[in-house]
Parts: structure tokens; C-alpha cells; sequence
């Protein structure tokens, strides 16, 4: 008989794969699982709308999907306006009665540089507009499906190919933009960070945003062996690294106030999240230090926000 | 019982568009266009049209919401002008080549630099290639009218291309004229519900947008033109049931006074009205001279046209736009058009009009003195132009 | 295969009516190394089948999770991540 669900103590996870097995993410993909866990947090009762991207390259190659949903691309700037108007779309025809209600939910995805860069407008549009939808960002922290090239959300000191680490360069020598904080900005119901290393916290967070009326964002790091250059069993290891050094902490914001969801006693040091990719490779003591100082920093501030609202 | 109403042509649009029922209208403002979403937003405000109004952060976002829209099944408007239809440019092509049947009036305005709100064809002229229907209306009468029909041609099953309705900004779209307007049963009549075959829903997963590799890019493109062209079938098809139903036949290319015309004018968009008023004087007069005007404008109606011009000896062609280098755009394809034809008429281009420059009824004399002037002598101008400096 | 499609074969609009239809692919023949289960040391707890970006570890026999090779593109991720280090990653054997 086949087994419809997974039980992992007292939670159902869905044997279901809305994501095909076959698709071309690279081996040991991060964003991949990422994509995966979100899916079974969101079911099939979606529609999802996809930016240009490693997630939308690897799955629908004419004339062949490896998508079980329904599912719509574009462009690479615009996903969050095309949301807009599927959203307003399938109100409007259950409204004027062409449609029953189904409460079909509305996701939008796409990866950094669709969300902070080249999108962000048309993402903070679809904030402003209130529509009810999640946007999932999947942040591999670079222009990866292109060839690695470098994003606002490229962490500082990281080495792409547009900002690499050379004689008379450190490689990113701007700090990651936060697009949590602007998401934020934006007062919308939820906001939250997510990593796939952390998978119930993923699906969780999916499905909150998911369910709640209005806009909803999930930011998820996800870790990605060609662009950060370490070996392809490493995902799961460094998104927990990510979390215990506190470069990438997991929170939530609901309507404006703050929960940390995990807080360690004592950061691990950054050093230890830094040596396992190639990317950073070429970082001196100094900079590492200075990488510490910033992690430090911004820990710092974002526990002062819990402090000030909390949840 | 219809009514014979004074209405500025960008609210004739939009009666139009509420007539139609439109589902979802996604725009952001632009001078000229802005009086098509405010009168828009106002109908929706009141409840006279139920529709949802995205007052979306950019043109870029409008059409792209619109594709959104037209995803699910939603019948989608939307309306822009010069850098708006520019900004938009990418998702233009998005819409036809994904099959979304959105509608969009674009109040032509000329492009920048220098900034101009004012009226030309270079908007229009910078989408030729992107495989929308496009349609150029002359008053206000034509701009309802084509608004309406290009819902009823774009969502036939065997079209599924978006169409666009061009008004000249200013013009056009900011005069008051006297428009006809049906009632709402023949509107209904006349257009059905919209019945998306490929709408995205749970119940049956789809994927709309697959990327093309090169091994089936080239395919999808020559299919995608080859339903292009096929769409002028149901062009023709929805004009006749438009004038069964209202009384009005449209035609591809529009032939005023062109019986035993030696010398023919070839216009599009508002000024056409002008320049009839001139061809009225010199036919008075005895000159055998007449005018086309193109209401069609993709997909390129070659059959009509080259069957309109065969009798003449010169057709003058006037541009609304230059194209850098090149000259006037719709002189170059007309030029093209009649190449293999024996007999054809010599065809001369002259270019004016450009960033809200009035074409007077001396200009168009001008225009025709001068197309005269040089199928006799030739030109050693780099470019014909009227009414400039 | 996509290169015997003509332009009589595309849907309209390029639609992809039937879902899923990548997952004839058998991404398996990437693989450089495969991974090994353990069945004595298997606690079933399956980790490995939640972590795996390719779903290609499934539930079998008697409640274990194993690898599809069709799929598996041996990244390793459940070796690495297993708690009693029941799954081992061998190099793919030439057939």
C-alpha cells in the first residue's frame, strides 16, 4: 500500500511531491529542498507564479514541467505583479460568480535577485496593494542561475563573478541588503525567515503565511553548492550553521512584532560557517574579524527589536 | 434603444470597456491616457462597472498584472501612452507570444528625449513587431467601437492574441465628439462571456511560460505567426457581426473617394479626418485624388491594401514617426508591401505630425503638392518632412 | 524528444497540459556515487527521505526509506545528515 504521509512525532508530512522527481537543480541543491518543503506546506489547492530563475530554468524546459500545480512564468522582474493579477483575478470571478470559492491560495517565488533587486518594485507595489498572497524569496545569496553573479543579497566578503575576491578586491563589499526589514517596512501581516535546514520551521512559517489574509513573506536561505563552492552533502550542515552563528537568525514578524525563534545561549563564531565555502576562501583574519563584528551588530539590533515588540 | 451621446473619446473608451464587462483593469497614469483609468476607477468607485481596479506601480506592472489576470480566466483592459508603452515593452511581447487576449488603448504620444506628452505615432510604431492586433481609430465613434471589438476578436478561441487599440493622444483621445452607444443587450449580443480554455486552477494543473530551448524555440515562433495570421479571418469576421449587429462595417484599410484615383494619400489615426476635408476640396475641384487610411494595422493587411492601390499612380504615405535612419516607418512597409505588385504605384513618404505638431489642411495640401513634386522630379532631401523648421 | 516536435505540435501559448510530464528524466545518470542504507542501523526516522532535494528516497519495505536510483543524483545530503550513520556513500561502479 502506498504510504500517503510521513509521521515525524506528532506532525503528517504529505508523501505527495508537487515538485516532480527528475528535475534539473544541481546535486545537493538547497533552494531544491527549499522549493520542496514549501510545497508540502502548501498543498495543490495553489497557484504559483515563478520568477526567472535557477527554480524556474531547472523545472520547465519546453515541452516538459516538472511542476504538479498550477503554475505561470513570465519575466524575471515581475512576479509579484503578475500575482497581483492572478489574486485580483480569482476575486473577481468568484465575486461576479464565474467561479466558486475555493480559497485558492496565491504564491508568488523568486529568487534574490528577482525579490531584492530587479523586483523589488513591483514587489513593494503588491505589499502596498494589500493583495492576499505569500511571496517566497529564495535566497542562494546571488545571481546563480546566470553564473554566479553578484546580488544585493550577496553577504559582505563573499566572492561572485561580478564582485570577485581579486588583487584589489573583497569581493562584496556591501553589506546584504535586508530585505526582511523592508518586507517589514511595508507593514504587512507576516513576515518571517525560514531555512531549509530547518524543515518543520519552513513549513510552519509557509503555511502561517499561507492561511493569514493579506500579503505574506518568507525569506528562505538556501544554500547552494556551485555558488558557494562546498561539497554537495553540505546543505542541510551549513543552513544550521547559518542559524547557530547567528548570520542568518530565524524570526518572525507578525503585524509588527517580533519573535526569535531560536536563540542560542552563545553564537557559534562565524569562522566555522565561513570555512566550509569557497566563496569565502579568500578572506583574511582581518576580514573575518570585521565579518564577526558585523554578525555581532546586527544580532544585536534585531534582539533589540524583539526586545521593543515583542510577540 | 442606442443614444447618440457627446463623449470625450477616452471615456469612450471606457464605456466601452464597462460595456464589456471588463473582470480586471490594471493601469497606472500617463499623459494622455490618464482620463481612460480616472473615468475607469470612477465607474468601479460607483458601481457601475464590477471590475477589480489594480491601481498597479508602473506600466511594467500593469501589463504584467493584466497577464496575471488573464491567467485565471479574467477579461483584462488596460491603457497606456509613449515611455508607458515603452516601459511595458518586454511584457508586450510577453502577452502575445503566452496567448493572453488582454486589450489595451494606448493614447499615442511621442517618445522621449526631449520629454513630450504630446501626440505621434513613434509609441505605436516601436511595438510593430511584438504580435498584437493592432487597430488605429479615426474619432470617437471608432474608438468605442474598436475598444468593443477587440475583446470580441482577441477571446476567440481560435485567436487568443492580445489586441491594441491606438487613438492619437490628444488628438483623439481629448476631443468630445458626438458617439453612438448601444444598449447592453446587443453589447451582450454581440460579445459573449470570456470562456479562457487554458485558465490555471487547481483542478486541472498547468504550466504556463516554459522556457524555450533551441531545439524548440524556432517552432514556437513559427506557430505563433502562423496563428497570428490565421486571426485575420476572425478580424474580418468580428467587423461583419459588428455591423450586423450595430450598423457600422469596419474594414481593414479604409478607401475615401478612391474610385479613379490617380493619386492616392495614405493616413492613419485621427489626422485622417483632416486630410479628408482636403481630398473633399480637391475632388470639387476635378482632381482625381483619394484617400486610404489603415485601420488595420497588424496583422499587415496586404490583401486589401494591394487590391485598393492597384489603379494608381502615386500613393503618398504619411508618417507620424521618424525612424532613425530609416525614414518613415509605415513608408518603408508600404513600400515593401507593393514591391512584387505590377502594375504599383510610386510611392513617396513625407514625415510631420511629430510631438503634438498639428497637421493643418494646408499641411496636407503641402503633403500632396509636394508627393507630386517628387514622383516628377525625384528628392535630394535626406528626409520629406511637413511642418518643420 | 523535443527535437521531433514541428510548429504543428505547439500547444497554444506554449502551454503544458500535463503535469509533471519532466519526470521520465532519469537524473540517477549524474551520479558519481551512490548511497548505501544500512537496514540494522536504520532507526526509519526518516530524515533522509525529508531532506532529500530530489524526493528521490521513498517509503518501502517494512517502514525504511531508500534511494531511487532513477532519480538519486548522489549529493550525499542523507549520508550526511543521517543521526546513526546508516546511509554511506560508495563510487558509482561502471556497468
Amino acid at each position: 500500500m502506498e504510504t500517503k504521509a510521513v509521521k515525524f512525532g506528532g506532525k503528517l508530512v504529505t508523501t505527495k511531491e508537487f515538485l516532480a522527481e527528475g528535475h534539473s537543480f544541481c546535486i545537493g541543491c538547497g533552494e531544491a529542498l527549499a522549493i520542496r518543503l514549501a510545497m508540502k506546506a502548501l498543498g495543490e489547492n495553489v497557484i504559483m507564479a515563478m520568477a526567472t530563475g535557477c527554480d524556474e530554468v531547472t523545472t520547465t524546459p519546453l515541452p516538459y514541467t516538472s511542476w504538479r500545480v498550477p503554475w505561470m512564468h513570465t519575466l524575471f522582474e515581475n512576479t509579484a505583479a503578475e500575482i497581483s493579477g492572478v489574486e485580483a483575478g480569482l476575486k473577481i470571478l468568484v465575486k461576479k460568480g464565474r467561479m466558486p470559492e475555493k480559497n485558492i491560495i496565491c504564491v508568488a517565488m523568486g529568487g534574490d535577485g528577482a525579490t531584492s533587486d530587479i523586483g523589488i518594485q513591483a514587489l513593494s507595489g503588491a505589499f502596498e496593494r494589500g493583495h492576499d498572497f505569500i511571496y517566497i524569496c529564495l535566497d542562494n545569496e546571488a545571481y546563480m542561475n546566470t553564473g554566479i553573479q553578484r546580488s544585493s543579497a550577496t553577504p559582505y566578503g563573499a566572492s561572485t563573478t561580478t564582485a570577485p575576491a581579486g588583487k584589489f578586491s573583497m569581493g562584496q563589499a556591501t553589506r546584504k541588503k535586508n530585505m526582511v526589514a523592508i518586507a517589514a517596512a511595508h507593514d504587512i501581516p507576516y513576515v518571517a525567515t525560514a531555512c531549509p535546514s530547518y524543515r518543520f520551521d519552513l513549513m510552519k512559517k509557509v503555511r502561517k503565511g499561507a492561511e493569514l489574509k493579506g500579503p505574506a513573506y518568507v525569506h528562505i536561505l538556501s544554500p547552494c553548492p556551485t555558488g558557494w563552492r562546498y561539497g554537495t552533502d553540505l546543505a542541510i550542515k551549513i543552513g544550521q550553521l547559518a542559524v547557530q552563528t547567528g548570520i542568518f537568525p530565524l524570526y518572525e514578524i507578525e503585524n509588527g512584532r517580533y519573535r526569535l525563534n531560536a536563540d542560542p545561549p552563545k553564537l557559534k563564531p562565524i569562522e566555522e560557517y565561513l570555512k566550509l565555502q569557497g566563496r569565502y576562501r579568500h578572506l583574511t583574519a582581518e576580514q573575518v574579524q570585521r565579518i564577526q563584528q558585523m554578525v555581532n551588530e546586527d544580532y544585536a539590533k534585531l534582539k533589540e527589536k524583539v526586545k521593543a515588540s515583542p510577540l | 434603444m442606442s443614444r447618440r451621446v457627446a463623449l470625450e473619446a477616452s471615456h469612450a473608451v471606457a464605456e466601452a470597456v464597462r460595456m464589456a464587462d471588463v473582470d480586471v483593469i490594471a493601469a497606472y497614469p500617463i499623459t494622455p491616457q490618464t482620463h481612460i483609468p480616472e473615468r475607469l476607477a470612477e465607474m468601479v468607485a460607483n458601481g457601475e462597472l464590477n471590475a477589480a481596479y489594480i491601481p498597479v506601480e508602473s506600466e511594467h506592472s500593469a501589463m504584467s498584472t493584466c497577464l496575471g489576470a488573464a491567467a485565471v480566466g479574467a477579461r483584462t483592459f488596460t491603457a497606456t501612452a509613449g515611455q508607458g508603452l515603452e516601459l511595458m515593452h518586454e511584457v508586450v511581447y510577453v502577452a502575445s507570444s503566452m496567448r493572453y487576449p488582454v486589450v489595451m488603448a494606448v493614447c499615442n504620444r511621442a517618445l522621449s528625449a526631449p520629454l513630450s506628452v504630446w501626440g505621434d505615432h513613434s509609441d505605436a510604431m516601436a511595438v510593430r513587431d511584438t504580435g498584437w492586433i493592432q487597430v488605429f481609430c479615426q474619432n470617437g465613434q471608432e474608438a468605442f467601437d474598436l475598444t468593443l471589438w477587440a475583446f470580441r476578436v482577441g477571446e476567440n478561441p481560435k485567436v487568443l492574441f492580445p489586441v491594441m487599440v491606438h487613438l492619437d493622444g490628444f488628438t483623439l483621445s481629448h476631443v468630445t465628439e458626438p458617439v453612438i452607444l448601444p444598449e447592453q443587450s446587443e453589447v451582450d449580443k454581440f460579445l459573449p462571456r470570456f470562456q479562457y480554455p487554458f485558465a490555471l486552477n487547481p483542478d486541472k494543473p498547468m504550466t504556463h511560460g516554459a522556457f524555450g530551448p533551441p531545439d524548440i524555440y524556432s517552432e514556437t515562433k513559427l506557430a505563433q505567426e502562423v496563428a497570428f495570421r490565421k486571426s485575420k479571418e476572425v478580424i474580418l469576421q468580428g467587423w461583419k457581426e459588428f455591423g450586423d449587429i450595430f450598423g457600422r462595417y469596419y474594414h481593414p484599410v479604409e478607401e475615401y473617394k478612391t474610385e479613379n484615383a490617380e493619386t492616392l494619400l495614405l493616413t492613419m489615426g485621427a489626422f485622417t479626418e483632416t486630410a479628408k476635408i482636403v481630398i473633399d476640396d480637391r475632388r470639387d475641384k476635378g482632381e482625381a485624388i483619394g484617400l486610404i487610411s489603415l485601420r488595420l494595422w497588424r496583422p499587415f493587411p496586404f490583401e486589401e491594401f494591394r487590391r485598393i492601390v492597384k489603379g494608381a499612380r502615386l500613393l503618398i504615405v504619411f508618417d507620424r514617426c521618424i525612424s532613425f535612419g530609416l525614414g518613415g516607418p509605415v513608408f518603408s512597409e508600404i513600400r515593401s508591401a507593393l514591391y512584387d505588385e505590377e502594375p504599383r504605384p510610386k510611392v513617396v513618404g513625407i514625415i510631420g505630425g511629430l510631438g503634438g505638431r498639428d497637421m493643418s489642411e494646408e499641411n496636407f495640401d503641402y503633403v500632396i503638392n509636394r508627393g507630386k513634386e517628387i514622383a516628377e522630379k525625384g528628392s535630394d532631401r535626406m528626409l520629406e518632412t511637413v511642418g518643420i523648421r | 524528444m523535443a527535437d521531433e516536435l514541428t510548429w504543428k505540435d505547439m500547444e497554444v501559448g506554449n502551454i503544458i497540459l500535463e503535469a509533471g510530464n519532466a519526470s521520465f528524466r532519469k537524473t540517477g545518470d549524474w551520479r558519481t556515487e551512490r548511497p548505501i542504507l544500512d537496514k540494522e542501523k536504520c532507526i526509519k526516522c526518516a530524515l533522509c527521505w525529508i531532506y532529500c532535494p530530489d524526493a528521490a528516497i521513498k517509503p518501502g519495505e517494512e517502514g525504511y526509506y531508500e534511494s531511487d536510483l532513477y532519480y538519486c543524483k548522489g549529493c550525499g545530503i542523507c549520508s550526511s545528515i543521517c543521526p546513526v550513520g546508516a546511509i554511506k556513500m560508495i563510487e558509482e561502479q561502471e556497468t
